[in-house]
């Protein structure tokens, strides 16, 4: 057991690092007061377009980066349309998806079935010499360290910075930002763009870290839980972080009792991050803030009035 | 009686067929439109790919006789509309490739009885629905014994798709050979209960691993598993495609699926006419499921599997050859000698000697 633990770890590790990443762009959108159902497409599409220019150029880190601008260019089309024609953004983003899934599939379909390489692992010296979790905690993929930066700083930048003042106050109530001579349109323009660039980079960690290869659909709905991810995380990034890893980490640890033939019924284990997800957000309902910690504007279009 | 110009463009269409029909009968003959249901995408390198190749076959053979389409990613339990549509756009013969899709398949098949199903892997036939599957446990019999011959830890560990009769077949396949040839082996199963979902099988294989398995083997559909078990330097088998290409040093061989024939055959069965439902269940000895090269094993290893492949493809070698020991203690019933193609298509229980317990 005390063996394994370090490799359960490192698994959990990578099952959890794609859904924090594509949750915390989401997570920067929805502050901004835009709800973008399209991280599923998002993410597909930066899988598909990471795997294909890291073949292309042979260079897996050209194709994280290649992915996460996929998932920007996407996303851009998402804000062009719910912020300058304020379109309904439920039908825009789930246009998105689709839009996401289809062309995915397309720009991947020269790929299918080309095996590639993994990244070497990168290994921070003497930290990861600590017995028992150091080399689990301080062993890991280059996106990996790249999360807990991300984590650091979409916490900072939000709760720490003017412009993330700004951009919680036009999530806030768009109409008062406006009359105080906010960009609102502008301000959530960009955390859109952002929240494609991580949903893009979350996908290309499924093509070449997560499972190195590319096939359509291997998103398998990681989109759609990174948006349960924000709502259980209810405004807090650390929260984000939690649910991230409880997700990741009750994934892994079902199909290790099943492995280990623990008797309980394994459709349930499976059934279990979901499960732990409902009771989490019924939890947080229960215990009373009004909208459980959702940006007051959410999801509303906004035309600024001449 | 003029047509608009606001008239479907259909009956201008279908004027022009008949227009054309009166001058050459040959032309006017209408292609057989032939219509497939996939679970996971064209693309998942195994299941669903193997399927599409037999799509592809019947194009290449009826050229300008057959058109074919197909709707990928279908899920089981929401495929009724996906079948009712090929169904309502013409489609007279239609293969519903994942066992889920038995009822829906036999819902739309009541509505259209002038439409003929062939679902895959099923056992509810109708007048005008038939089922086929393929004898995949005799491929895992094989790769059964060869686990069992390479592993030193005594532990394989195999990843499973959704508790169904095929899935528990070929565990109990898989494990009866891998124990004929080393009676201490241990086989550990997790369930993804997906059959496409590459980080989940990916992330059992590694449970599994984690768990002691040194040998993987799955029945799930992408070449994550295999991946995942190579990049640990540990062997692995691919599934339903010759899967080599993502493991070179670490794949011992694939059971590969090979639908073409079948499909083929089929089609022209309803070209002329003589399509009957009916229910085949083959395998090695018809070509439908067919092993991949033997690699990265000893000459002894391979010769036992080699031989094991040729005694079941003439018949001397049957899996579940008799007794049958389930998990229970309790003999199978057991009549010629082995357990009957219907005993195995139903397979609910576990021999003895696999731990834990069938998802129910």
């Amino acid at each position: 057991m005390i063996d394994t633990l370090p490799l359960i770890i490192a698994t959990v590790m990578t099952a959890a690092t794609p859904l924090l990443i594509a949750a915390l762009g989401e997570h920067v959108v929805e502050r901004a007061g835009i709800l973008n159902l399209g991280v599923e497409g998002m993410m597909i599409v930066g899988a598909a377009t990471g795997f294909a220019v890291a073949v292309l150029t042979d260079s897996s880190v050209v194709g994280l980066l290649a992915g996460a601008l996929a998932g920007m260019a996407l996303s851009a089309l998402f804000g062009v349309m719910v912020v300058f024609f304020a379109t309904n953004q439920v039908a825009t983003g789930l246009a998105l998806t689709i839009l996401g899934l289809g062309l995915a599939g397309l720009i991947g379909q020269d790929f299918v079935g080309q095996p590639r390489a993994a990244i070497p692992p990168i290994e921070i010296p003497v930290l990861k010499d600590i017995p028992l979790l150091g080399k689990a905690i301080f062993t890991g993929d280059v996106v990996f360290f790249l999360s807990l930066i991300l984590i650091v700083l979409v916490a900072f930048v939000l709760n720490r910075t003017r412009i993330g003042l700004l951009l919680r106050s036009v999530g806030e109530n768009h109409v008062s930002a406006h009359a105080l001579g906010l960009p609102v349109r502008k301000l959530r323009f960009w955390a859109i763009l952002f929240g494609g660039l991580m949903a893009g980079l979350a996908g290309a960690y499924l093509s070449l870290i997560y499972t190195r290869f590319w096939s359509p659909g291997m998103s398998a709905g990681r989109g759609w839980i990174a948006l349960a991810l924000v709502v259980f995380a209810a405004g807090h990034v650390w929260r984000l972080v939690l649910g991230s890893y409880l997700f990741g980490g009750i994934t892994v640890a079902q199909l290790h009792a099943q492995a280990g033939a623990i008797a309980l019924p394994s459709q349930l284990l499976s059934a279990l991050p979901y499960l732990m997800t409902i009771a989490a957000l019924l939890v947080l309902s229960l215990s009373g803030r009004k909208g459980a910690g959702a940006a007051g504007s959410l999801g509303q279009p906004f035309v600024p009035e001449r | 009686m003029s047509i608009s110009s606001g008239k479907f463009a259909s009956i201008t269409l279908g004027a022009f067929a008949l227009a054309l029909g009166l001058a050459s009968p040959a032309m006017a003959q209408e292609k057989l439109k032939v219509g497939f249901i996939y679970v996971g995408p064209v693309g998942d390198f195994g299941w669903s790919y193997q399927h599409d190749v037999g799509r592809k076959a019947i194009e290449a053979a009826f050229p300008g006789k057959v058109e074919t389409t197909f709707i990928e990613n279908v899920p089981e339990a929401d495929s009724e509309r996906s079948i009712e549509q090929l169904a309502r756009t013409g489609h007279k013969l239609i293969f519903t490739t994942s066992f889920g899709y038995m009822e829906p398949t036999l819902k739309v098949a009541k509505k259209y009885p002038n439409v003929m199903f062939e679902h895959a892997t099923g056992f509810k036939r109708e007048k005008n629905v038939s089922t086929y599957s393929a004898k995949f446990h005799e491929g895992r019999f094989i790769i059964g014994k060869i686990a069992g011959k390479l592993t030193k830890s005594n532990t394989i560990g195999y990843v499973g798709s959704m508790p169904i009769p095929e899935v528990v077949a070929g565990i109990n396949a898989f494990y009866l050979g891998a124990k004929s040839v080393n009676p201490d082996v241990k086989i550990k199963v997790a369930w993804a209960f997906d059959w496409f979902n590459p980080g989940k099988e990916g992330d059992a294989a590694k449970a599994l691993m984690d768990q002691g398995a040194d040998i993987i083997t799955q029945h799930t559909d992408s070449p994550a598993p295999l991946q995942q078990a190579a990049a640990r330097g540990k062997y692995a088998f691919g599934q339903a495609s010759d899967m080599s290409k993502f493991a070179e040093k670490n794949i011992l061989t694939s059971i590969i699926d090979n639908w073409a024939p079948y499909y083929v055959e089929r089609t022209r069965a309803v070209l002329e006419g003589k399509w009957q439902s009916q229910d085949v269940f083959d395998g090695l000895a018809k070509g439908k499921v067919v092993m991949g090269p033997y690699v990265n094993m000893p000459d002894d290893v391979k010769k036992l599997a080699m031989e094991t492949e040729e005694g079941i493809r003439t018949g001397k070698i049957d899996p579940f050859t008799c007794p049958i020991i389930a998990q229970d203690g309790k003999a199978v019933e057991c009549k010629d000698g082995k357990l009957n193609d219907g005993q195995i298509a139903s397979m609910n229980f576990y021999v003895q000697g696999i731990e834990g317990t069938i998802p129910k």
